[in-house]
């Protein structure tokens, strides 16, 4: 093959991570806001959640394409083994989704069913969530791999650990969807909002706790990750910033304050995001096959890289201009006649 | 009897592509359409056209919506079920459909929006600029998508290291040899289907003595159009299917049902091609005319399919069959647009009944071609995934029993005939609702799908979405 003078592979790295993580802050708070719509108190109040995500989340849920697409073409090997692995939880996350997606629409022209899509919506968002989190259990724990291919069962990916995690983002999601919620109600339905946030808070502080004690104590290599000097010393920031984030976040849930449940739950998310990255650094399949080892061609990797280093920004400066314009408290006579 | 992942994994595949393809064979039409008739209310400044755009970008609305839905489901398939095949191609062909969702991505946020609800908040060339951008973005998505597909059939610019293909010239790996003549015929065949789609409709509203003008004139436009598409669709599918004799002989020999290798072969127009046996029975045939037709010299050699062993066949009744739909289609439409010519000549092209009754019949007449050409050209690929180089049975994941890949199908198989034909039955209750009523103005934004920042611009429309900040 040939020699290359740039190593794309951090590059790529850092797309897909940047990509990956955007998906789970921006579709997470939608889909979180799908669950909470469930409990939502009358019809007013179910009109108003769903209005203050219709805007934004299709294009929130575009990145879970280019998740996938960029995971195929960045580092394939992690494509090929870790999709079929996790074949069911991606099947039922699909099938969520369109639910979820199609409620959006048909809910307003099919006001006979109107509670059937209700449920369509907020069942829809409640499983793709847990999917999603079954998913990431699996991840941590690793795959049976022979060779270049995922040699498990399809069911493996559905243990314990998984569904814990699984649980987990139902409140992670709930946390973001309830932030954001806050950040686009007033009056009794914040009031709501902050009580589900605390809820959810709740639930996401155990389950950080739970996954933090159990990851180690799964794998050999994690532990030493975090507890081997000098590791600890330097690693030890994450812990400790989770734990001041959190304090924060419980005040700012019950104070009056409007954008910080927001800004605090997707902190907490990138540093449990940092702190699964250290805990798997540099896998991409998690104990067998490293990012440089399960990385595409430099030839393929560049020929992509041309297009999105053009195409990236300006889709980026679209979304944060679309968030701009729709800026505000979602009132009850927008939208939805 | 035993459940085989493959043949299952392949029938998952065909349930959520087919499905899949029917809404770009209506998008990238129904995109470029309204890209006309904005364009063409813009120049003339005539109200029916500004009527008849706003009237398709609701119908266009809902069938987007769907495609994107069911497109989510198209790249994971490649992981959960096709994974050795995506181990071992990803280098060359991930980057293309890289590509497609980037370019598609980058359409539907920046301009779909501005189509769908932008007509009263930007300028009309504005407007117009955004309905063609969507159509481009629509034939760039179609461009990626069966440059892929394209380079399956008839790869090159590759090298193979360890069994696995990587890229060493992309300009080869696009323009693959099959490449030109698939885009052309394909985006020819949406542009059909969607020019028969307007046909009925406008066929439905004349019948019932409905929106006569609007009728009339979707009715003119849209014959003028296929009068020159449909024969020249018979053209490319022509070079096509010489593309196809020249690098995919064994797929050609299926469709044409010959077994044996000959010169002045005879064109069967009606067999029962029997597999078992290598031979056809109950056969209809014009002699000499198959060395016409497909090396366009009477003494033109033909191969059949005994040159290549038994295990390089592709299926034999299924593409020869899927073929003959395709190409009895393209006959019927070409007979209607002749009998529309000779009723235009006689000035009885809005009274005759009868030829308006076809036309509401041949609505989906492109959407079955479409389907039926998919399926000859990628059952005559078989038994390949990458032609000649990596067989279908080798692609599959290997950690799929029947059981998991039966119950994935079932899930599929139930959402999708939830979803479309929920889908459908919106579309259709627009089209009876007609090009005046939806005519008005914006209507109402009833559902965050294509719904895009630029409707809470200052209008009079949504003035709260600004307001709100200050509570």
């Amino acid at each position: 093959m040939t020699q290359t003078v740039i190593d794309f592979v951090p590059i790529w790295m850092l797309i897909l991570g940047f990509g990956v993580f955007y998906y789970v802050l921006f579709d997470g708070f939608d889909l979180g806001v799908g669950i909470l719509y469930g409990f939502a108190p009358g019809l007013e109040a179910r009109n108003l959640v769903m209005n203050s995500i219709a805007p934004i989340w299709d294009g929130n849920e575009t990145w879970l394409v280019l998740g996938g697409v960029g995971l195929f073409a960045a580092f394939p090997l992690a494509f090929a083994i870790i999709i079929p692995a996790v074949y069911f939880p991606i099947l039922v996350m699909l099938l969520a989704l369109v639910f979820r997606g199609v409620a959006f629409e048909f809910r307003y022209r099919d006001v006979a069913h109107m509670t059937f899509w209700d449920h369509a919506f907020c069942y829809g968002s409640a499983i793709a969530t847990f999917a999603q989190g079954i998913v990431l259990g699996a991840f941590i724990q690793g795959f049976e791999v022979d060779g270049r291919q995922f040699s498990g069962g399809s069911l493996d990916c559905f243990t314990p650990f998984s569904i814990f995690t699984g649980v987990a983002l139902l409140f992670g999601y709930g946390l973001l969807g309830a932030g954001w919620l806050v950040l686009k109600t007033q009056g009794a339905l914040q009031d709501w909002a902050r009580r589900h946030g605390r809820w959810c808070f709740i639930g996401v502080i155990v389950a950080i706790a739970v996954v933090s004690v159990w990851t180690p104590l799964m794998r050999a290599e994690i532990a030493r990750r975090w507890f081997t000097w000098p590791n600890i010393a330097f690693l030890s920031p994450v812990p400790i910033l989770t734990l001041l984030l959190a304090y924060w976040e419980w005040r700012s849930l019950n104070n009056r304050s409007e954008v910080a449940p927001f800004i605090g739950g997707m902190c907490l998310f990138l540093l449990a995001y940092i702190g699964i990255a250290i805990s798997l650094w540099p896998m991409i399949v998690p104990y067998r096959f490293t990012l440089w080892e399960a990385a595409s061609s430099p030839s393929t990797q560049a020929f992509l890289l041309v297009g999105t280093l053009f195409l990236l920004p300006i889709i980026l400066m679209y979304t944060g201009w679309s968030y701009w314009v729709f800026r505000g408290k979602v009132r009850a006579e927008l939208g939805y006649h | 009897m035993s459940l085989d992942p493959v043949l299952l994994s392949r029938l998952q595949f065909v349930w959520v592509i087919a499905w899949h393809i029917l809404l770009p064979a209506f998008t990238v039409g129904s995109a470029s359409y309204i890209a006309v008739l904005e364009g063409l209310s813009l120049v003339t400044g005539r109200e029916i056209y500004f009527r008849l755009s706003s009237f398709w970008i609701r119908i266009f609305a809902v069938s987007f919506g769907m495609g994107v839905v069911s497109g989510i489901v198209m790249p994971f398939q490649f992981g959960t079920n096709w994974s050795r095949f995506s181990d071992a191609t990803a280098n060359v062909i991930s980057p293309l459909l890289a590509y497609e969702g980037l370019t598609a991505f980058f359409l539907e946020s920046a301009f779909l929006g501005v189509l769908l609800f932008g007509r009263k908040l930007v300028p009309r060339w504005a407007h117009f600029i955004a309905a063609l951008m969507v159509a481009a973005g629509t034939l760039l998505s179609s461009f990626w998508i069966l440059a892929t597909n394209s380079w399956m059939q008839t790869p090159v610019g590759y090298e193979i290291l360890d069994g696995r293909f990587f890229p060493k010239d992309w300009t080869q790996i696009v323009f693959n040899p099959s490449f030109p003549y698939r885009l052309a015929h394909t985006v020819v065949a949406f542009y059909v289907t969607t020019g028969f789609v307007v046909l009925g409709v406008a066929a439905y509203y004349l019948r019932r003595r409905r929106f006569l003008e609007e009728g009339r004139l979707m009715v003119s436009m849209t014959l003028w159009l296929l009068t020159i598409l449909v024969p020249g669709q018979i053209l490319l599918g022509d070079l096509h299917g010489l593309n196809t004799l020249e690098y995919q002989p064994a797929k050609l020999a299926a469709i044409e049902a010959h077994w044996q290798t000959g010169s002045r072969v005879p064109l069967i127009l009606f067999a029962i091609p029997d597999e078992a046996r290598a031979t056809n029975r109950d056969v209809l045939e014009i002699p000499v005319l198959g060395s016409l037709v497909l090396t366009h010299d009477p003494n033109g050699t033909v191969r059949g399919l005994k040159d290549w062993p038994a295990d390089q066949w592709p299926p034999v009744a299924i593409p020869f069959f899927a073929f003959r739909v395709m190409v009895g289609i393209g006959l019927l439409m070409l007979a209607l647009i002749a009998a529309s010519w000779w009723l235009r000549l006689h000035d009885r092209l809005f009274a005759a009944g009868w030829f308006l009754r076809c036309c509401e019949l041949a609505s989906p007449l492109g959407f079955i071609a479409v389907l039926a050409g998919w399926v000859t050209t990628e059952v005559g690929r078989q038994p390949w995934t990458v032609y000649g180089l990596m067989r279908t049975a080798a692609s599959v994941s290997p950690s799929l029993t029947g059981a998991d890949v039966l119950a994935s199908f079932i899930g599929y198989g139930v959402v999708y005939l939830v979803m479309f034909s929920a889908g459908l039955f919106f579309m259709a209750r627009l089209v009876r609702q007609g090009p005046a009523e939806t005519g008005e103005g914006e209507a109402p934004i009833e559902s965050g799908r294509p719904d895009r920042p630029v409707r809470a611009l200052p209008s009079e429309a949504e003035p709260e979405v600004e307001s709100g900040r200050a509570s």
